[in-house]
């Protein structure tokens, strides 16, 4: 138990200062919400954007910060510090646009936006946990959230049934997850992520409790991730639910769930890596295949955007199934960046085109969009080109570094399939490219409306997937010392790997 | 000339193309891209007065580090190779800005000219490129233009002809970038880096299965956009229902990019492979030849006629390329260019027609000599041009091709030959149908001549074949060493094999500037 008398000298609060202003500001909006009718729940939107600033700056303040407290359970690396920052970013600007989403669709303010806070504290927590308890508090503080989310038009059945496939399904993962955790605990004696990492050893590799609880976990991760086989809530849930709460899940969960993800088994089960590469080569080659093929007939953009991220889960994979590589931690951190930016980007577009109680805008919204409003049709087209993977924006740099990384693991095969999936994925992308310029609108022009929340959201995408691909250097950079402080080594280190 | 001289070429047009979003009406906006374009062709021709001939190497280097970690530089450089590409090029966009403008492209100008100007970013920075990241990012950069260039402003079944260029075209580059990855990997084992720099990816030992299979890779993304039979499908497709404008682009330059990209890339990377390779591209070479060429004839659609004729001219570029030998890469390069500008005043002159009459099926005229008798003697020559006519370029291009072919495969030279006859008689039938006979539309009698404006588009082209047909030494020699320098690789790689053409090869490389890239 060295890690916590070590903790206990050096116990400082710094680590958990993002998190607690997220906390303080959730129970702030709760307690202040009955008092604010729900037309004007843009003011508890705005609330909500501060608390993530200020926790977007105590999450700048932890980086370059190595330090662990409550006895190890809470990890303040880069690792923490970079996720934490995404995840924060990705909240604020899910909060920007559904700030006139929510008063239009007369949903309860002070709630909903507790409620994104809740989730974005989970979603920190699973970042920053340093033992197996924590992983589990942390997805399932996001996991309640964000169900209830998904849940909360309640007047529509889509929205109805949407929670209730994603709760079920969700628990029962979460079920996997949790007899995960204790046959591994059976197996090491330990539930802290370092002492597990640090009880490993060749003879453990064939333990049965152990490879169980390893299976168990995948699985359980796998759900939140949305991989094939275990994606099947994810195109009603992303479909039914209010369209920023699809961004927040497509986005923000996906993020946390490979933030637990990759630090579980990257990082502290990587000593037996050779044990679990192999199914991940199964599972990213299966949800990039079934994710472009199921996209490919959808008319929903909804739809198409859930079956994409189920893709985009597969190319991820990609990275982690190169895992003894060192290079495929950065890569991956590097591709959740400019999938964010991007996929966020793409939904406040969707939100922008879609009717008021339609539940989501289909391919023919965005026929004679170029005409109608251009500035949101280049937009789109840029998220569709990154989603795609053309350069020079960040989804074909990311895609570049992870299919890098893979090749230098020896995956040629996978990667020729994550090739060949990516120019199958040209078809849908370019398909809204089409029916935005080359079709004429066929339907009355959809009401579109410029609204300050919705247009931020969509610079911010634009920016981040541009920037991120063209001067992509320190974001690499970022990324990759992200990872190499959760392996616990100097960045110089990881970097002499690939210099 | 600076040091940013390259930079300066590929980026005027993008900053071009952002300058006509900000122009007010369509006159403006056709008047500033066509002033944007000449920018470009008036570097590219002062280029091509500073490019010094005698050098083999690149010219004009431009090399800045880019995202370092992955050893990805920021390198230009232009060679005897390249360098009537990137004229080509320059010109052509200006063309078709100019015809464009001349009331084919009557839909949202503004967004056309952008596409034009980003196109040609795209183009001349594939063209420019040493560093293969950095050539993989322009690669894919001028498809998307070229893609918004057929769906929006394109003819008739426009959606399933981009879609299908689109999905080939993606295919084929993304199995090229596993390959340029794993190349990139291996010279990690032997830089101690990664590194995408061609002269470092020149050394790096592969072996043989590996060196196939990435080969594989490379050319099938290549074969795809020359377009080599099998994989030519989609160039009827994209060919006729383009705009004009497009087509033009398409014919001009897109092909000559995968040609180009075997020159540049598959080969001298892979020299080994590809001289094992050569007999089935010399295969597919002919087949492309002489298959263009009949179902050229059998075509009821003028514009699908000019389409196919280009599966035929490209596949002599690819039999001049895998031929290895100096009169034939020549050939093939001069072939290139060739069919850039015949190809193009075709398309152009094809366009013309489109917009007097809205079809493109030949049986719809007749006669149209009495009508239009400026038209129809100008299609004349670019039609004799096209079919190789001594006196004009068409005519150089082939005979060396040929000429480097007989030297190595007499068989394929004489199947070749075949084809030659065959792209006369489709030609000249195809005219005789249009230009001669009774006017049996009587629309067709009152149809307008050529324009000003259409003239000063096609008299540029028609100087320039009679330029190159005539005085083909300034191209040549410019060439020369570049294409020497290039084949030394390939006989070097001949020696390696060691296989019976040894002698043949081993005085082409004595023939070569000595002491370089050996």
């Amino acid at each position: 138990m060295s890690h916590f008398t070590l903790s206990a000298v050096n116990f400082s609060w710094l680590p958990i200062l993002p998190l607690g202003a997220i906390a303080l500001g959730a129970m702030a909006i709760m307690l202040i919400g009955p008092g604010v009718d729900d037309e004007d729940s843009a003011g508890l939107g705005v609330i909500a954007l501060i608390t993530l600033l200020v926790a977007f700056v105590f999450a700048l303040f932890t980086l370059g910060e190595n330090t662990l407290a409550f006895g190890g359970s809470l990890v303040t690396d880069d690792y923490a510090g970079f996720f934490e920052i995404v995840i924060v970013i990705a909240a604020a600007l899910t909060v920007a646009m559904s700030l006139d989403y929510v008063a239009d669709e007369g949903m309860a303010g002070a709630e909903y936006y507790s409620l994104i806070l809740f989730a974005a504290f989970g979603m920190m927590l699973m970042a920053a946990a340093g033992d197996l308890i924590i992983i589990f508090i942390g997805l399932e503080t996001m996991s309640l959230a964000v169900y209830a989310l998904a849940g909360f038009m309640r007047r529509d059945p889509r929205s109805n049934e949407a929670a209730l496939k994603y709760f079920v399904l969700g628990a029962f993962s979460t079920g996997f997850l949790l007899y995960g955790i204790a046959l591994v605990y059976g197996a090491t004696g330990t539930i802290s992520l370092a002492a597990i990492r640090a009880a490993l050893s060749a003879r453990m590799a064939a333990n049965p409790l152990l490879l169980l609880g390893l299976g168990m976990m995948l699985i359980g991760f796998g759900f939140k991730v949305a991989a094939v086989p275990f994606h099947m809530w994810t195109p009603d849930a992303y479909e039914g639910a209010p369209t920023p709460v699809t961004a927040f899940m497509a986005v923000g969960v996906k993020l946390a769930a490979f933030a637990g993800f990759m630090r579980v088994f990257m990082v502290n089960l990587g000593p037996v890596s050779a044990q679990w590469t192999m199914v991940l080569w199964v599972v990213a080659a299966l949800s990039m295949t079934v994710g472009n093929l199921a996209a490919l007939v959808q008319q929903s953009l909804k739809r198409m955007l859930a079956y994409s991220a189920i893709a985009h889960a597969g190319y991820l994979l990609l990275g982690m199934a190169a895992s003894p590589q060192p290079l495929a931690g950065g890569a991956m951190l590097y591709y959740l960046i400019g999938y964010s930016f991007t996929n966020l980007g793409a939904f406040a577009v969707v939100i922008a085109v879609e009717r008021k109680g339609s539940g989501g805008a289909n391919l023919r919204d965005f026929q004679g969009l170029a005409r109608a409003r251009p500035g949101l049709a280049v937009a789109m087209a840029l998220f569709m080109l990154s989603l795609m993977g053309v350069p020079p924006l960040a989804g074909f740099v990311g895609k570049f570094y992870l299919f890098s990384a893979a090749l230098s693991a020896g995956l040629v095969w996978l990667v020729i399939i994550a090739a060949l999936n990516s120019a199958i994925s040209v078809y849908y992308y370019a398909r809204v490219i089409v029916a935005m310029y080359a079709q004429e609108e066929s339907a009355a022009p959809a009401r579109i409306v410029a609204r300050p929340g919705l247009i931020l959201s969509v610079i911010a995408g634009v920016a981040g997937t541009i920037l991120v691909g063209l001067y992509p250097q320190p974001w690499i950079g970022a990324a990759s010392s992200a990872y190499a402080s959760a392996l616990g080594r100097p960045n110089a280190k990881v970097a002499a790997n690939y210099r | 000339m600076g040091g940013f001289w390259l930079t300066g070429l590929i980026f005027v047009p993008t900053l071009g193309a952002l300058g006509v979003l900000l122009q007010g009406d369509d006159d403006s906006v056709w008047r500033s891209a066509f002033i944007y374009s000449l920018i470009p062709l008036a570097m590219s021709i002062g280029l091509f007065f500073a490019f010094d001939p005698g050098q083999a190497g690149y010219q004009f280097v431009e090399h800045h580090a880019w995202i370092p970690q992955f050893g990805i530089s920021y390198h230009l450089g232009i060679d005897g190779i390249s360098l009537f590409l990137v004229v080509l090029t320059t010109l052509l966009i200006a063309l078709s800005i100019l015809y464009s403008g001349g009331g084919d492209i009557t839909m949202r100008p503004r967004e056309f000219c952008f596409m034009m100007l980003l196109l040609e970013t795209g183009l001349l920075g594939a063209l420019l490129a040493i560093d293969l990241f950095l050539f993989y990012v322009f690669w894919e950069v001028m498809l998307v233009p070229m893609y918004l260039l057929i769906g929006i402003w394109g003819h008739g079944r426009k959606i399933y002809a981009t879609f299908k260029f689109v999905l080939f075209t993606m295919l084929g580059s993304l199995l090229m970038l596993v390959a340029i990855l794993y190349l990139a990997g291996a010279a990690r084992a032997q830089l101690g880096h990664l590194s995408f720099d061609l002269p470092d990816l020149y050394h790096v030992p592969l072996s043989p299965t590996a060196a196939r299979w990435l080969f594989a890779g490379f050319a099938l993304a290549f074969a795809i956009k020359v377009p080599m039979w099998p994989v030519h499908t989609w160039l009827p497709d994209a060919h006729t229902e383009a705009p004009t404008a497009g087509s033009v682009m398409l014919a001009g330059i897109m092909l000559k990019m995968g040609a180009y990209g075997f020159v540049r890339f598959a080969i001298p990377l892979f020299p080994e492979v590809a001289i094992e390779a050569a007999p089935l591209f010399l295969a597919l070479a002919v087949i492309g030849i002489v298959y263009g060429a009949l179902v050229a004839m059998a075509q009821p659609n003028l514009k699908r006629l000019v389409a196919y004729s280009s599966v035929s001219h490209l596949g002599f570029v690819t039999l001049g390329i895998f031929a290895f030998d100096p009169q034939g890469l020549q050939g093939a390069i001069y072939q290139m260019l060739n069919h850039g500008v015949s190809t193009g005043a075709l398309f152009l002159l094809v366009g013309m027609i489109y917009v007097r009459r809205h079809t493109f099926e030949i049986s719809e005229f007749g006669g149209l000599w009495k009508s239009v008798p400026i038209y129809a003697a100008v299609f004349m020559v670019v039609m004799l041009s096209s079919i190789g006519l001594p006196g004009l370029n068409g005519f150089v291009g082939e005979f060396l091709i040929l000429l480097g072919t007989f030297l190595h495969s007499e068989r394929a030279a004489w199947v070749a030959i075949t084809g030659l006859v065959l792209g006369a008689l489709y030609m000249m039938w195809a005219y005789e149908r249009v230009m001669w006979g009774p006017i049996t539309k009587s629309i067709n009698a009152t149809l307008k001549d050529m324009t000003g404006r259409e003239i000063a588009v096609i008299v540029p082209l028609i100087a320039l074949m009679l330029l190159m047909g005539l005085y083909p030494r300034p191209l040549l020699e410019r060439m020369e060493p570049s294409v020497n320098l290039m084949l030394n690789r390939v006989a070097a790689a001949q020696v390696r094999l060691d296989r019976p053409q040894l002698r043949t090869l081993a005085a082409l490389d004595r023939r070569a500037h000595p002491g370089r890239d050996q």
